[in-house]
């Protein structure tokens, strides 16, 4: 098992957002992580991104403790991340962008560029190129350099998974990646996700499109107020009738 | 030993008007004003040419000085804040721009007056002193005092008992909610500028009375003080800014009295660096950030 | 124009010609942070810990300049690493009052100390700095500023102003980084002040207040943060300006002093008004209202 959640809590105030949650994800598998809102699936993300510190239980990358890591050692062990409500650095362009998400990836020692060693050129083209690639790989390569604040919605997203892919990370973490999307680009990027997964990365995917999940994951849990109400393949969890009246109950 | 408290007091109660003036805006717009050393200077200014060109009493100068001060307040939110409400980086916007606005109105002020101290005219106030204890207490410690938490206790009244003082409170913890509610945020916060000011241009002239000493530059050191009185009582919390103003002229006085005067400043940085490396909430401030 | 004539002009001009490094020097040290998204105004401090460094170890101890001056680079840059290492965890303004508390107690720590005068200050530095001096360093220091950008660490500097947490999950080691360029503002700062101390023959705490590094930040902002010459910008134009305008501020009886702060002030706040990238961005405004007034006149 590449990522492990052991009985993980995190309780802001009087609240549990997250109540003793525990599933793990294998490597190359798409994990979908369904349920209402509210039911602790952001928190979830922050906690095994390193954004926010767990309150009890823990978090395991390879049977290595994860969680009361910094967020950038937690990084350079494998894991990325997208955002619910986009973070991309505004200023800067697509092609940037993906860039910086390629950070652990470079080797650029600032004494080589005060000296002006051809290498310097090299590897800075180089990781220009991958940045490139990868904003093909998302249908961007037309767009690399404009503005991210200037991009739509739908390719603002498409960049920031680019940008999470950058430095090849083991688990891919995404936050509702298709919200607001129509279906032609949902289907794009359930594309997309195949893709990455065939390629060796696992992906943790929250979402709400719940079709979207039935379709690309290999295996779902659903949450609901904090808690693991049910975990299994997407035929399990549709015939589920927790989960069921977990849903039906939020349609009210 | 009366006697150091007494002086603390009297000292804090300067610091205290003042450091209500910068958390009154601190906790409404989430900016720092570094205008409201400005206020304090120009006013003190404003009370000695009332006295000294107008011939009024001290008693006239004063109000006077007060309603200048927040009128002055509500110029300086229309000039340096309102302009940036939108923008994302309002926050050091805003602190640039106060910063802007203090460096244009020192400059004014040192233009009209000159760089040298000037001092309130013999007679201004009385000069009676009364014995408590084995304290020597002037009589005007006692009035400045006195005065400090009269407008302590106006100002609490206002925030909690009239409507303008909740309009200010909901502006304070969400201005997005408070607009919801229909209430005027531009108006509210012109008005919170207009307490502020008021609030730091009181603490000017009663410390231009008080130290018998009015110049250019009387700002700035006030200005570092009153930074450390905030941090020490919680950004946004006006009590926390009555308690540790008074707390840190108490501080004061006693440091001067055991150390000797050359301590006297680096106790509040002393502080300072010890509440924001220890506990940055301070006393009474809210450890979570501002929502939208 | 003869020789005597140009001669005499640039003698009148050189102090404000080295006048402009200086500041150009000083507000570098400024944006060093500001570049990853910290309102640090701890600079005077630093400021002042290179000056005095500077100042005792020529007078007292007489060693070779270039000695004194790397005492002056490496004393506040060893500073500032106790100093960043509690006080980069503090958000926005927090950060900037705990640095602008950093200088004060710098400055009242030299008032107190017998050992250099107190509030007297050295006095008799001799002159030691030539113009290429500080213009060389202006270079170097520019130089790595320029190389630092559109390198993998001039990108994660970027992304950590631009937004931290997210920085973070990816990679970027935020604390080292910050801490980095703090550091290297103090060591910046120092420099110019050894650098000032041997220019103008003193060096004294009122010197190193925080109106000097509001001068400093001032500068930084005027110029435009968004490059790394921008600052530089920023402190010739805030320099030459009031020199500029010393000529007709006399004859209207306005005094240079307070002439020097209005402008100063008057100028940032048009700035953040309404040019808050600086004025090395100024140039692209313009480009940009010609060529909608020219679309609008070719609509119309």
């Amino acid at each position: 098992m590449l990522l492990r959640l052991e009985d993980l809590h995190r309780t802001f105030g009087g609240l549990r957002a997250v109540d003793g949650v525990r599933f793990e994800v294998a490597a190359g598998e798409v994990h979908g992580l369904i349920g209402p809102n509210g039911a602790g699936k952001t928190t979830l993300l922050n906690l095994v991104s390193g954004l926010l510190r767990p309150s009890g239980g823990s978090v395991f990358l390879d049977d290595l403790r994860i969680d009361r890591l910094a967020s950038h050692r937690i990084a350079a062990l494998g894991v990325t991340r997208t955002y619910q409500n986009i973070r991309l650095f505004p200023a800067l362009s697509a092609a940037d962008n993906v860039l910086v998400g390629a950070h652990l990836r470079r080797v650029d020692p600032l004494w080589k560029r005060m000296l002006f060693l051809p290498g310097v050129r090299r590897e800075e083209s180089a990781a220009r190129g991958r940045a490139l690639a990868l904003l093909a790989r998302v249908g961007m390569a037309d767009r690399a350099g404009e503005r991210a604040s200037n991009l739509s919605y739908g390719e603002q997203r498409r960049v920031e998974i680019a940008r999470a892919l950058a430095s090849g990370p083991r688990v891919l973490l995404l936050d509702e990646p298709t919200a607001g999307m129509n279906p032609a680009e949902v289907a794009s990027i359930a594309g997309l996700i195949r893709e990455v997964a065939r390629a060796g990365h696992s992906v943790l995917l929250v979402e709400h499109n719940v079709k979207l999940v039935m379709d690309v994951c290999d295996r779902i849990t659903v949450l609901n107020f904090g808690k693991v109400i049910a975990d299994g393949t997407p035929a399990q969890v549709a015939a589920d009738p927790a989960v069921i009246a977990a849903y039906l109950g939020a349609e009210r | 030993m009366g006697q150091q408290i007494v002086n603390g007091l009297f000292l804090g109660s300067i610091y205290a008007l003042f450091a209500l003036g910068y958390t009154l805006v601190f906790g409404v717009l989430d900016i720092l004003n570094l205008a409201h050393q400005a206020v304090f200077m120009l006013c003190a200014y404003a009370a000695l040419l009332v006295v000294v060109h107008l011939h009024l009493p001290i008693y006239l100068a004063f109000p006077a000085s007060v309603l200048a001060g927040g009128l002055l307040g509500i110029l300086i939110d229309r000039i340096a804040f309102r302009p940036l409400r939108g923008r994302s980086d309002s926050n050091i916007s805003g602190l640039i721009s106060s910063i802007a606005l203090a460096t244009i109105l020192e400059a004014v002020g040192l233009q009209l007056f000159g760089p040298d101290v000037e001092r309130f005219p013999l007679g201004t106030v009385p000069d009676r002193s009364l014995r408590i204890g084995d304290a020597i207490v002037s009589e005007l410690q006692v009035v400045i005092i006195g005065i400090a938490l009269a407008m302590l206790a106006v100002l609490t009244f206002l925030l909690q008992r009239t409507r303008l003082g909740r309009q200010i409170r909901a502006v304070a913890e969400s201005p997005l909610a408070a607009r919801i509610l229909g209430v005027n945020v531009d108006r509210v916060i012109a008005a919170s500028f207009f307490i502020s000011s008021a609030l730091g241009s009181a603490s000017g002239v009663l410390f231009g009375l008080a130290f018998n000493n009015v110049a250019p530059d009387m700002g700035r050191a006030v200005e570092l003080k009153g930074l450390a009185v905030i941090i020490l009582g919680g950004m946004g919390s006006m009590p926390g800014a009555a308690i540790a103003g008074f707390a840190l002229g108490l501080l004061e006085v006693f440091t001067v009295a055991k150390l000797g005067s050359s301590y006297r400043d680096a106790i509040a940085f002393g502080v300072l660096f010890l509440v924001l490396v220890l506990r940055p909430r301070g006393l009474l401030g809210q450890a979570a950030l501002r929502e939208a | 124009m003869n020789l005597q004539a140009l001669t005499d002009l640039w003698l009148t001009y050189q102090s404000t010609v080295a006048f402009v490094g200086l500041n150009g020097l000083l507000a570098l040290s400024v944006y060093a942070s500001l570049s990853c998204g910290q309102l640090s105004l701890a600079q005077a401090g630093f400021m002042a810990l290179g000056a005095y460094t500077s100042a005792i170890l020529t007078v007292h101890a007489q060693l070779p300049f270039a000695v004194v001056v790397l005492a002056a680079v490496l004393v506040p840059a060893l500073v500032a690493v106790p100093l960043g290492l509690p006080v980069l965890r503090l958000r926005g303004v927090f950060l900037a009052i705990a640095t602008i508390g950093f200088g004060e107690v710098v400055r009242i720590f030299f008032v107190n100390l017998d050992y250099t005068n107190g509030a007297l200050g050295i006095v008799a530095i001799p002159r030691r700095t030539q113009l290429w001096m500080i213009y060389g360093a202006l270079a170097v220091v520019l130089f790595v500023l320029w190389r630092i950008r559109g390198s993998r660490a001039g990108y994660a500097l970027e992304a950590i102003r631009e937004d931290e947490p997210a920085a973070r999950t990816m990679g970027i080691h935020a604390s080292a980084y910050k801490l980095a360029m703090l550091v290297l503002g103090a060591g910046i700062a120092g420099l110019a002040g050894a650098l000032d101390a041997h220019l103008n023959f003193m060096v004294a705490p009122s010197s190193y207040s925080f109106s000097r590094v509001v001068d400093m930040l001032v500068y930084a902002i005027v110029g435009g943060t968004s490059v790394f010459y921008g600052p530089v910008v920023g402190a010739a134009f805030l320099t030459l300006l009031p020199e500029v305008l010393r000529e007709v501020g006399s004859r209207v009886g306005l005094q240079p002093g307070p002439l020097r702060l209005f402008v100063n002030g008057l100028v940032l706040l048009l700035v953040i008004l309404f040019l808050p990238n600086g004025l090395v961005s100024l140039p692209r405004r313009l480009r940009g209202w010609l060529e909608s007034r020219r679309s609008a006149a070719h609509a119309a």
